[in-house]
């Protein structure tokens, strides 16, 4: 306990660099991947090409070495300047996306065919078909993945910790330097994630709960 | 006269579809005039559903052509959105929106594609749905109804649009019998009022007291094109005669 209240500070303020990531991330990746896969399902077969690529790049390659290129390979190419916290949210954004991305396409696969048929025979256009017909009925069969790759997102944050981004996971670094007992360290790291990870969990009963009945 | 106006609403002209190695459609030549109610039949399979559906692009075609109002049918994009909006549409399966009430149904379309204020729509809608029967549905979902009335919400959601033509493609199919006529009888409404409709059905009723035209379709061709009177009383093909003696002696 007492590693937990010598260093409260540092506790908090590394959840809360986290939860920032996380937050910053989660929305980015959540508008990219909903781009991607209404590429994957439109009727352009270049569109559903570069949605294809794209996912099965990212999906494909470990989380550390997209770190590995935003942080220390991307600096080289000298277009933008950016520091490592915006290394790491783009690397968990645009890594995260991929996932989020099939997440959505199989909820849209889980519309009926018919639906779109049917908007299409009225003139709207597929992002009208889209936003106001598929979409919104696909998000009921998505909540619960989505909410597994949010989660996987949020704990995925730590591995910012090996590119100078200070948040939950580098405490452990701090307290082996203040000579603490860091596995008792590590094991409130690992409370406060189930911590965090429990209203997310919430939020999918409510969401689940509010979606089953609208239909 | 322009051009415009003395082209038929609908113009099929040498019209071949595949189904990889399926040939459903051969040559196939159908014009249906303004305000005409053509009624198609023929077995399962003989590719009425399939010419209905290219008449809207949902299937696209191999060779021919299909005009609209004398305007070939685009490619898809914008313009072939607009034109479906002109181009009014009944499933089997009605296809009413699941996460959305019946009013919404009707007024999505002219929201959206025609700009048309919410207030408007919903009074249109209102008057649609009044029209079709079930005004007082208005604010379910379409699951919380029956059949029969899922289907004529369909149709009121296309006649939403103000459409030139109407393609029906089997709307009764799906029904229970109790329901089959309920629908029918607002599509008669319709066709009394001079809307121009293609019809896929399996009900000759309809056909004999609706239809200005039949057309008898076998194995992707077009193999009878008469009045109800003459298809009925003294079909010319043996093709036809064999389909009728099936279905009429029962």
């Amino acid at each position: 306990m007492s590693v937990l209240t010598n260093h409260l500070d540092l506790f908090l303020y590394t959840f809360g660099q986290t939860l920032q990531l996380f937050a910053i991330s989660a929305v980015l990746s959540l508008v990219l991947g909903t781009i991607l896969a209404a590429l994957r399902v439109s009727p352009v077969p270049v569109f559903r090409g570069i949605g294809a690529t794209y996912v099965t790049v990212l999906r494909n390659t470990p989380l550390t070495l997209v770190f590995v290129f935003f942080v220390f390979a991307y600096p080289l190419l000298e277009i933008v300047k950016i520091e490592p916290y915006t290394a790491a949210v783009v690397s968990l954004s645009l890594y995260t996306a991929a996932f989020v991305c099939e997440v959505v396409r199989s909820g849209i696969n889980t519309v009926p065919v018919g639906q779109a048929e049917a908007s299409r025979a009225l003139g709207l256009t597929f992002t009208q078909m889209l936003g106001n017909v598929v979409l919104p009925q696909a998000l009921r069969s998505v909540v619960p993945p989505m909410t597994s790759t949010m989660i996987a997102l949020l704990k995925n944050t730590t591995v910012a910790s090996g590119f100078a981004v200070v948040q939950a996971g580098s405490i452990r670094d701090s307290l082996s330097e203040a000579g603490e007992n860091v596995l008792f360290g590590l094991l409130w790291v690992a409370i406060g994630f189930v911590i965090l990870v429990m209203p997310l969990t919430y939020v999918q009963q409510v969401f689940e709960k509010r979606w089953s009945v609208a239909r | 006269m322009t051009a415009a106006s003395t082209s038929p609403m609908i113009r099929v002209a040498g019209v071949d579809k595949f189904f990889g190695p399926l040939h459903v459609l051969k040559n196939v030549q159908l014009e249906v005039p303004k305000g005409q109610v053509v009624v198609v039949l023929g077995p399962s399979g003989s590719g009425k559903s399939t010419l209905c559906r290219t008449i809207n692009r949902l299937e696209p075609i191999d060779s021919g052509v299909i005009e609209v109002d004398g305007q070939p049918l685009p490619a898809e994009g914008k313009e072939l959105a607009r034109l479906r909006a002109d181009v009014g549409m009944v499933f089997q399966s009605f296809n009413l929106f699941a996460h959305k009430t019946i009013a919404e149904n009707v007024m999505l379309a002219p929201v959206k594609v025609r700009k048309t204020p919410a207030t408007e729509a919903r009074k249109t809608a209102m008057e649609l749905l009044e029209r079709v029967g079930i005004a007082n549905q208005a604010e379910k979902f379409p699951a919380q109804l029956s059949g029969g009335q899922q289907q004529r919400a369909a149709i009121a959601r296309a006649l939403a649009m103000k459409p030139k033509v109407m393609l029906f493609d089997e709307p009764t199919s799906a029904l229970d019998p109790e329901m089959v006529q309920e629908v029918l009888d607002v599509m008669t409404g319709l066709a009394k009022d001079g809307m121009t409709m293609l019809v896929v059905t399996h009900e000759m009723g309809f056909a004999r007291k609706a239809a200005d035209r039949v057309i008898f379709m076998s194995d992707g061709e077009v193999v009878e094109d008469s009045t109800p009177e003459e298809f009925f009383s003294a079909p010319k093909s043996n093709r036809a005669k064999d389909f009728l003696g099936k279905i009429l002696t029962h």
